[in-house]
């Protein structure tokens, strides 16, 4: 596949997954923190939120799995959760975990059980394209290609502020 | 022009200031993605950065409350803290710094990812120059440094 069939396809993948709700307006701040002296910084930040994601879901299943669960400290993990996934623009993972913090009020072990499933489902979902596109990055620039950057009639068109509501 | 050493530290601090030096920022925050990011933003941003993981490593490198090694100028322009963490919040470090005789003019911006009124007024109302709704954005940089700017004049 040449150079430009990696761009179009990357820019449609990326497209996709601010449509879907994947990634927010903060994903692009992101991006746009990265440059020539920050080559990798990207990577960098979504390598750390996978390390620290994986940790609080593991912290987080063990806890709703104790005969008496100490909701204080679900509600702690998941609240540090919450922000991480803000802080990368995981708007899913973000949302999944504010229905989770008012089921952890209400100390409803159901509900949050519930909850940690679906945080968990939309984690590796997120992970999976996030995953799949930086793969897209790597082979582009591996062929001596630049990453194109999104046109900015399509942020207009999809209604992306710049960030928090 | 700049004495090599006669004067004290305060005043060759004061001109390497006025010579435009980056200003230096201690960031502190419990999430390595934030401190990263915060870092990330203000180094775009021309600051020198430091940063902390927590309230009490922020004190030790501010050598807060120990007088005889306070020094008699601070060595950051500002501090920028987030709210939640563990052991001595965002709030705690900031009534620490006001205490502080050398450190209480230094400019200090409180971060929060949740948007409390009560919070927010009690933060400003104990001398925060600013409170920052998280994840911290190019245009709250700006607005930051605006605050740097000033309290240098």
């Amino acid at each position: 596949m040449e150079v430009g069939q990696m761009q179009r396809r990357l820019v449609d993948y990326t497209k996709s997954l601010f449509m879907e709700g994947f990634l927010d307006a903060q994903f692009l701040q992101l991006q746009q923190l990265q440059d020539e002296s920050n080559p990798d910084f990207v990577v960098e930040v979504v390598s750390l939120f996978f390390d620290d994601s994986e940790k609080l879901l593991n912290d987080l299943t063990m806890a709703l799995d104790q005969p008496n669960v100490d909701f204080k400290k679900v509600d702690a993990h998941v609240h540090q959760l919450k922000g991480s996934s803000s802080s990368i623009g995981a708007q899913r993972v973000k949302n999944a975990c504010i229905a989770f913090r008012s089921f952890c009020e209400e100390h409803n072990i159901d509900a949050t059980l519930r909850c940690l499933q679906q945080v968990k489902q939309e984690y590796y979902l997120v992970k999976n394209k996030l995953e799949t596109m930086l793969r897209l990055e790597q082979q582009i620039v591996a062929a001596g290609g630049s990453i194109p950057m999104i046109e900015l009639g399509f942020w207009r068109t999809i209604n992306m502020k710049g960030g928090k509501e | 022009m700049l004495s090599s050493g006669g004067e004290s530290g305060s005043c060759s601090k004061d001109m390497a200031v006025e010579l435009g030096d980056e200003p230096h920022v201690l960031v502190v925050d419990d999430s390595l993605i934030d401190r990263k990011l915060v870092e990330r933003l203000l180094k775009n941003s021309s600051c020198k950065v430091t940063t902390a993981e927590n309230a009490l490593r922020a004190v030790e490198y501010l050598r807060l409350g120990n007088d005889t090694l306070e020094g008699t100028v601070s060595e950051v322009n500002m501090i920028i803290t987030d709210y939640c963490m563990p052991g001595m919040t965002g709030y705690e470090l900031l009534k620490k710094i006001k205490e502080s005789s050398v450190l209480k003019e230094v400019p200090v911006i409180i971060m929060s990812s949740e948007n409390i009124p009560t919070r927010i007024s009690q933060c400003l109302e104990e001398g925060a120059k600013m409170f920052v709704l998280k994840p911290l954005k190019r245009s709250d940089v700006k607005q930051l440094k605006w605050h740097l700017m000033k309290c240098r004049n």
